[in-house]
């Protein structure tokens, strides 16, 4: 990755009594791009989110991000105030961030109205939809152009419209130079990253491009139309209304090549939490 | 044993004829039509606001219809027919002060069922409250699924899930599905919506879609720009008005004539790959629900 602009974090560990929350975590975060953090509830996402944006000191290894002022943080709840309107919130959010009121406004007037927001800037945050007040939050975290934003799951239990709003900022973010850390639950989501951490439990399960992740899936997939029984069950999972199943041992050329399919990069990463599953690691 | 009745769409355990809702001037469902039958696992999806969760809550008796239809198992949506539905809400609804095991026997009273124990690892003995959020939504499936439901909603069943837990998930849903339970999902995500048997897609309070997500896309198309300035790229066709989204090192633009992406970047003077690739299920969608408007007018969706 490129020396200059590393933001990011190396080797992060964070523990609570016995528990590892964050486990020997690596992640760089380029200038101008997109880097996905990926997994479900529990997976160290938020963890590891709170610690980039310097909310929680880790218990070991290193974290390397700008100064308050030029990072950006959009924690997984909130991140508004409710009894604020909307204007209210990004001129209070420019003032805590040493900006001009002249350039916030210009800058937040462009972003509401991209976002599908400027008919809402005179209403309380608090009465606005789900999507709505995410996109507000966005907005508030990146008004300041920072050098480093880390969004905590943006997108979850926002409708695809909320969606496509929050990701066109999120480009717009990418495109002037920022360095974005996003985390996710969505693999369709991870796919539009440029580089993605794969997490589980802490640990770090897969790491890369997209296609570098499927591209290291080590085995095949098949799919199959029934569930199959017996020792192959450990290694099956359902897709699309029908079955897929992993075969560590095939290379290329064996197996039935009818029913093979080329991995994405949700195989990929099912392929790699069920290996961990098989090899007994405490789900 | 409860066959269909007689005087509805044979066999369908939900069912909405042209049903409408007004809330005043506002008209939340206008003329939906849906089935789902036995064995079937139908996705509804809709932007906030379309009226699914009206729909929904039609369906289940909780609101009345302004004109139209809605019937469960054949009947008028009512108390006693909604004991045979299993409903698994986002929040889940289970009490986090209780076990498992003891929200297993709270919903057992209500049903009058005796539920097979809760397996091991789903931990019953501790409070729901303190379990994983991944162990609380398998919690409550087991607790949906325990008085064997002929008709099964779930509200974004997998949110918050990673992708093997999503899979298991989708296999208990699939197996209620396979021994006859019929499914309606919604979701706003587009990889539950591929586990679904058949989509509907509701805009402004209509139906604007329906099928499987392949007859969705249909021939639809984007075209894939993919540039090593692709940060100049994104500003240049952002300024040109045309609508694009970013795609891991690559930009793309959904419905957009591949020649009118060219001169852009031409004029921009910048190099790229330009080519057409499918339309994805989301970026179909986004342009059904924004062309919302036009359909209900008559203009159609197809081309």
């Amino acid at each position: 990755m490129s020396g200059e602009s590393a933001w990011g974090a190396a080797d992060l560990g964070v523990r609570h009594g016995a528990t590892m929350f964050l486990d020997g975590v690596t992640l760089p975060a380029p200038a101008g791009q997109v880097t996905g953090v990926v997994g479900g509830d529990g997976s160290g996402k938020t963890t590891l989110a709170r610690c980039l944006a310097g909310a929680l000191a880790p218990d070991s290894g290193e974290v390397r991000r700008p100064p308050k002022a030029r990072a950006g943080y959009l924690p997984a709840s909130s991140g508004i105030y409710p009894d604020l309107t909307v204007t209210e919130n990004l001129d209070f959010r420019a003032t805590g961030y040493g900006m001009s009121r002249q350039a916030a406004r210009e800058r937040a007037a462009e972003y509401l109205d991209r976002a599908g927001l400027a008919p809402a800037a005179g209403r309380l945050a608090g009465q606005l939809s789900g999507g709505m007040r995410r996109k507000l939050a966005v907005i508030a975290a990146m008004l300041h152009r920072p050098e480093l934003l880390i969004l905590d799951e943006p997108t979850t239990g926002v409708d695809p419209v909320s969606r496509s709003g929050l990701w066109w900022l999120i480009a717009r973010a990418a495109a002037e130079g920022c360095a974005i850390v996003l985390a996710t639950s969505y693999l369709d989501e991870a796919e539009r990253c440029a580089s993605v951490l794969v997490l589980d439990a802490g640990v770090p399960l897969a790491t890369g491009t997209p296609q570098e992740i499927v591209a290291a899936m080590p085995g095949a997939m098949y799919e199959v139309p029934a569930r199959p029984d017996g020792d192959l069950a450990a290694r099956t999972w359902r897709r699309g209304g029908r079955w897929r199943i992993w075969d560590p041992e095939a290379g290329p050329g064996a197996g039935p090549d009818s029913q093979r399919l080329l991995p994405d990069l949700a195989d990929a990463v099912t392929v790699a939490a069920l290996r961990r599953e098989l090899a007994g690691a405490p789900s | 044993m409860t066959g269909p009745q007689p005087g509805s769409g044979a066999g369908a355990l939900a069912e909405a004829i042209a049903a409408t809702r007004r809330f005043g001037h506002f008209t939340a469902v206008r003329g939906v039509s849906l089935r789902v039958g036995p064995g079937e696992i139908v996705g509804l999806l809709g932007a906030n606001g379309a009226g699914k969760t009206t729909l929904i809550r039609m369906l289940l008796g909780l609101i009345g219809t302004s004109s139209g239809h809605v019937a469960l198992f054949g009947e008028p949506p009512s108390r006693a027919v909604r004991t045979r539905l299993g409903y698994v809400p986002q929040g889940l609804g289970l009490y986090d002060d209780l076990t498992g095991a003891e929200n297993m026997s709270f919903t057992d009273a209500a049903f009058r069922t005796h539920s097979p124990a809760l397996p091991g690892q789903l931990r019953p003995r501790e409070l729901v409250g303190s379990l994983p959020l991944g162990l609380q939504r398998r919690v409550a499936f087991a607790q949906a699924l325990a008085h064997r439901p002929e008709l099964l909603i779930l509200d974004e069943p997998t949110s918050g899930v990673d992708p093997l837990g999503r899979a298991r998930l989708w296999e208990t849903i699939g197996e209620a599905a396979a021994q006859g339970t019929g499914v309606l999902v919604t979701t706003h995500y587009m990889e539950e919506a591929g586990e679904c048997d058949r989509l509907v897609i509701m805009a402004d309070g209509s139906v604007v879609a329906e099928g499987t997500a392949r007859e969705i896309i249909g021939s639809r198309l984007a075209v894939v720009v993919e540039s090593a300035a692709w940060a100049e790229a994104f500003s240049a066709m952002e300024s040109a008005g045309l609508g694009v989204a970013l795609a891991g090192r690559g930009l793309r633009v959904p419905g957009a004539d591949p020649a009118a992406v060219r001169r852009v970047l031409d004029e921009a003077g910048l190099s790229a790959t330009v080519r057409e690739a499918p339309a994805t299920l989301e970026e179909r969608f986004f342009e059904l629900v924004s062309q919302g408007a036009a359909v209900e007018a008559g203009a159609g969706g197809s081309r």
